[in-house]
């Protein structure tokens, strides 16, 4: 009798639970002088690299506050630890949707990790907004309302390549180092389709590293032994410098095409030697606020300036604090589009509804874009060319269109 | 045959590295009888120690000095400070105090250097001598000095007196202390030496990997392997490890299995050779008396 | 027979804590313990059952590791490949060949079981740092392994395995408390087996091993084929912690089994303590909220400070060193100790 009256008790506290969140009206976690957005980042662990990008987030919603916040309420910024391993993911977003009750999560970083969400929020139909992953299934809004992604996704930038390959170098041969991961993949598999079935013939020799590699002198010996004369560098910007370096020491001299991930005077040619990255080609969609191209522009001005106040300890060097800077002010975007009704629907809705939108920090004449059938923000890049002192940017934007 | 010529030579430039590691690993293994997990993050802190030295305009030898005098007193500091109230503990605990230092010092490097990698000036001259692609001189150069490295760990442990003082405190401390050998101040030593080995081995890794705070992170999986391979007990022997982990890696990763499994491949080679070498290649094996 | 067992009464019962008989104490204890474990998910929110869940798994995994190195004297640091073994044999036959969960459960624990005992057997030539050195090849080689492209088909590569969560058959209780009671029911099952597996013959002799190995083996110990079974036991309860783990996060891949968690394992088992079937428990706490109790403590100290989470494994490994310090022979020995200390002989 007793077990069943707790079973029954147990029943109604869940009903109770269940009818409370789906109220309409704001979100949880929005307060008419707040609003809580939740995150996570791998601040600990061998991906903790990244986490720059959560803390230059966290000192810009400091500057959004400072200024006076959106529409009159603060942003409350929670930002958990997940060490880049899944499980600890779902755990902390679980902790933040239900227990410390965020209006949504922005920003989670990695795509393991927030492929073990996925399901999570778009069952709780919490928005799962501009995760920081370039992986191309965070634009899914059929069977995923709930998630969207932002950069222009990895396989975008293999089929610029790609494409760039096929109509400059028709006859090369093509070498490729990849990171063995999703990320490395990715971009191979963009390559794969934009070439179609030229990619077996041209590609000549494949190496992969792995992050915990010490050097990948090796591989890039074997790249260079297959006899080819483009290669294709997705890496991010330790390995890309090693690279970058070693071709220097043995001489080889391909057409070089380097991903964006490690396209940065600062974090990879200079460590790598100035004159032997002069000639790589490359592919961005945001400005490198150290590259003297944009000495004289005022948006890295405003950058760097709130480098200077909300973030002193960061690393200006790192361009990936101009990344946060420009989601966050993605986020703001929406945010500040949603006006009052700031319920989970149409925090959602407008998210999806960003039209034309100019934030800082992108390559000029590049806007923030989606509908609710084009859960992709970004699309566009421009491709680039390091002459030793800049990156001379080229041709139009290109926008390659995920189908 | 030129690709496995570079392929091998390769091989040895890293291995130099994985081998430098390696001594230091042997090292702290001859001096506290246990092999320290923190023994690449004290590494790469002292290299982020001769780094900020040198940005801050201090000529290379200089830091490089001043970084192992500050090394050796921060490993016996750590051993007088961390090591010493849980001197009675069981070896497991002291395991789990490596780990500990290995997440402090990964973390607070990342909170003072951030993650950007670091480009670190190497000691050697930038041309070689004569003409080669085959091996840079910072490649060389860290061959050498792993080698004279060795010869002095060697000479140290075999002829010296503290150096004998030092092995007997950690194989059998009781005897140690009765014929008048204060225990205490080998563990201190043998830290403080280790460290300063670690220091030297950082500053000849940074060059070649660039600085960053997780730069030892693959670097000790390799290091600690090539020194059990050797034997933990023959710094020759670990140096020998560590070369023969580099060429093997490469070797594997260029002709056997590919590059996304070669780091499994010497892995398995390494535990194939315990099998059959359970003490290691050069190791001595130690009798139990019942 | 019975006779016998009266006349050697439990010399345990001649002392008393706080009054109390030790093993009335004890028994006590132990209820206290089932009923909090019974009840306290139906009370509390479904985010604190999910990590009670998760302090479960995690407990069953450090108790497979500690029956390897506190009963039987072997080090491991391979623990992770076990439990990533468990954890995609169950995904994938719940995602590949549409199995029920309920049934992957012992497959899981079996295959862990089989590779334990296979890596076992050349393990026993190896002893202290060299098996250290091949446990940890092996914790190293699972991620590359299961990211290995021709494996793809089965392991989904890079992008790992969706697991469902199983949904709860009992109306009214949600698919957390649910899935708290699965895991529970097996938690139990397997305290119970290690309890009667290490007071048994067999236990006694993985002792002896650890203890003394030329002894045990002039006394007639058969120390290769104990060490190899122990070695397949403790992969068949990491495999059954990882086949859970892998309903909880629902969701398996290969960053989630690093050899880091192989070190968050050894980390519970030595703070809960070695030899010690409840310290399991106290570890897999330990592992789940010490991090966050770490991150907690950095927001208490620098607010939103941005550059302060750089220090999240700073605070963590300051604790960890301090409960070193406080528990040298983890939290069971401190109670070991606590009892020894303060327990009254009671006159005969």
């Amino acid at each position: 009798m007793k077990t069943t009256r707790l079973w029954a008790s147990a029943a109604a506290a869940t009903l109770v639970l269940g009818i409370g969140s789906a109220m309409a009206g704001n979100a949880p976690g929005v307060s008419d002088t707040e609003i809580k957005i939740g995150n996570t980042n791998p601040y600990s662990g061998p991906a903790s690299s990244y986490g720059t990008i959560g803390k230059s987030i966290g000192a810009c919603w400091n500057k959004v506050n400072a200024d006076g916040g959106i529409n009159g309420r603060k942003i409350n910024w929670i930002s958990y630890d997940d060490g880049y391993s899944p499980p600890k993911t779902k755990e902390q977003v679980r902790k933040l949707v239900e227990s410390d009750e965020v209006a949504f999560t922005f920003q989670t970083l990695g795509t393991p990790t927030n492929s073990a969400i996925h399901q999570y929020m778009n069952k709780k139909k919490v928005p799962h907004l501009f995760v920081a992953t370039g992986a191309t299934k965070w634009g899914n809004p059929k069977e995923f309302p709930w998630t969207i992604g932002w950069q222009p996704n990895y396989q975008t930038v293999g089929a610029i390549f790609g494409n760039y390959i096929l109509q400059n170098h028709p006859n090369g041969k093509v070498a490729i180092l990849n990171q063995n991961d999703d990320y490395g993949k990715d971009y191979v598999i963009g390559m794969k389709r934009a070439m179609g079935d030229k990619f077996d013939k041209m590609v000549v020799k494949t190496e992969t590293y792995e992050v915990t590699d010490p050097t990948v002198d090796s591989q890039i010996v074997s790249l260079a032994n297959s006899g080819a004369d483009i290669f294709v560098n997705i890496s991010i910007p330790k390995f890309a410098a090693q690279a970058i370096k070693k071709m220097a020491a043995i001489g080889w001299k391909p057409v070089h095409l380097l991903n964006d991930v490690a396209a940065s005077v600062a974090s990879t040619y200079k460590p790598a030697g100035i004159e032997n990255a002069i000639g790589i080609i490359s592919v961005d969609f945001y400005k490198d606020p150290n590259d003297p191209e944009w000495k004289n522009d005022a948006e890295t001005a405003a950058w760097n300036d709130f480098m200077d106040k909300y973030y002193p300890d960061g690393d200006k060097l790192n361009k990936m604090n101009a990344y946060g800077w420009a989601v966050c002010h993605t986020m703001k975007a929406v945010l500040e589009q949603a006006g009052n009704d700031l319920s989970r629907e149409n925090i959602m809705k407008q998210a999806a509804n960003l039209k034309e939108v100019k934030i800082p920090m992108l390559l000029p004449g590049m806007f923030v874009d989606t509908s609710p059938t084009d859960f992709y923000p970004l699309e566009q890049m421009q491709m680039m060319k390091f002459d030793g002192k800049r990156n001379v940017r080229f041709g139009p934007l290109i926008s390659a269109e995920t189908e | 045959m030129d690709l496995f010529l570079q392929q091998t030579l390769d091989g040895l430039a890293t291995g130099a590295i994985y081998a430098s590691l390696a001594l230091a690993v042997v090292m702290i293994y001859q001096a506290i009888d246990h092999f320290n997990f923190a023994q690449g993050e004290m590494a790469m802190f002292s290299t982020f120690i001769a780094w900020q030295l040198i940005a801050w305009g201090a000529p290379y030898w200089l830091a490089f000095v001043i970084c192992l005098i500050v090394s050796f007193i921060g490993g016996m500091l750590i051993e007088r400070i961390v090591f010493a109230p849980i001197h009675n503990a069981p070896v497991l605990s002291h395991i789990v105090v490596f780990i500990a230092l290995t997440l402090i010092f990964n973390a607070f490097a990342g909170f003072i250097w951030e993650f950007t990698i670091k480009q670190f000036p190497s000691p050697f001259p930038s041309e070689l001598p004569f003409e080669t692609t085959l091996i840079g001189p910072h490649e060389l150069g860290v061959v050498g000095i792993t080698l004279v490295m060795l010869v002095l760990i060697y000479v140290f442990f075999r002829f010296t007196p503290v150096g004998l003082a030092m092995r007997a405190a950690a194989a059998n401390p009781v005897s140690a202390a009765l014929v008048g050998i204060s225990v205490k101040k080998m563990l201190a030593l043998g830290w403080g030496l280790a460290a300063t080995v670690g220091a030297v081995a950082g500053m000849m890794i940074a060059p070649k990997v660039y600085l960053e705070p997780n730069m030892m992170l693959g670097v000790l999986l390799y290091g600690f392997a090539g020194a059990v391979v050797g034997g933990l007990t023959s710094p020759a022997g670990a140096v020998v490890g560590g070369f023969l982990m580099g060429v093997l890696e490469n070797l594997a990763g260029t002709y056997i299995i590919g590059s996304d499994l070669k780091l499994t491949f010497a892995l398995v080679v390494i535990v194939a050779v315990l099998l059959f070498k359970p003490a290691g290649l050069f190791g001595r094996v130690v009798v139990q008396r019942v | 027979m019975d006779n016998v067992r009266n006349h050697r009464s439990n010399p345990a019962e001649k002392f008393e804590l706080f009054g109390v008989q030790l093993p009335k104490l004890r028994m006590m204890l132990l209820l206290i313990g089932i009923a909090l474990a019974l009840f306290l998910p139906l009370v509390v929110a479904n985010f604190a059952v999910f990590q009670m869940t998760q302090v479960l798994v995690y407990a069953i995994a450090v108790l497979g590791l500690n029956l390897l190195t506190g009963y039987n004297g072997q080090f491991s640091l391979g623990h992770s490949a076990f439990y990533a073994l468990g954890a995609y044999t169950a995904a994938i036959m719940i995602d590949r060949y549409e199995i029920a969960y309920y049934w992957t459960i012992i497959p899981a624990g079996l295959i862990c079981f089989v590779g334990g005992f296979l890596f076992g057997l050349p393990a026993l030539r190896l002893e202290g740092l060299y098996l250290a050195l091949a446990t940890f090849a092996l914790a190293v080689a699972m991620p590359q392994l299961l990211r290995y492209e021709h494996f793809e088909a089965f392991t989904g590569g890079v992008q790992g395995i969706d697991v469902f969560k199983p949904d709860s058959p009992i109306p009214g209780l949600s698919a957390d408390r649910w899935l708290y009671y699965f895991v529970l029911f097996w938690g139990v099952l397997l305290i119970i087996g290690a309890w009667n597996l290490v007071r048994g013959r067999t236990g006694r002799a993985m002792i002896a091993i650890r203890d003394n190995p030329i002894a045990a083996r002039t006394m007639g110990i058969n120390t290769a084929l104990y060490k190899s079974v122990t070695f397949g036991v403790s992969g068949l309860y990491t495999g059954i912690a990882g086949a859970l783990g892998a309903m909880v996060a629902e969701f398996v891949a290969p960053d989630s089994f690093t050899f880091f968690l192989s070190v968050w394992f050894l980390v519970g088992m030595v703070v809960g303590g070695l030899a010690s079937i409840p310290a399991a428990i106290a570890g897999g706490i330990f592992i789940l909220y010490m991090p966050n109790i770490s991150e907690s403590v950095i927001g208490v100290f620098f607010g939103n400070d941005p550059s302060a989470k750089a220090l999240i494994w700073v605070a963590f490994g300051l604790f960890l060193i301090f409960t070193v310090y406080v528990v040298p022979n983890g939290l069971a020995g401190l109670v070991r100790r606590f009892v020894i200390r303060y327990a009254i002989r009671r006159g005969d």
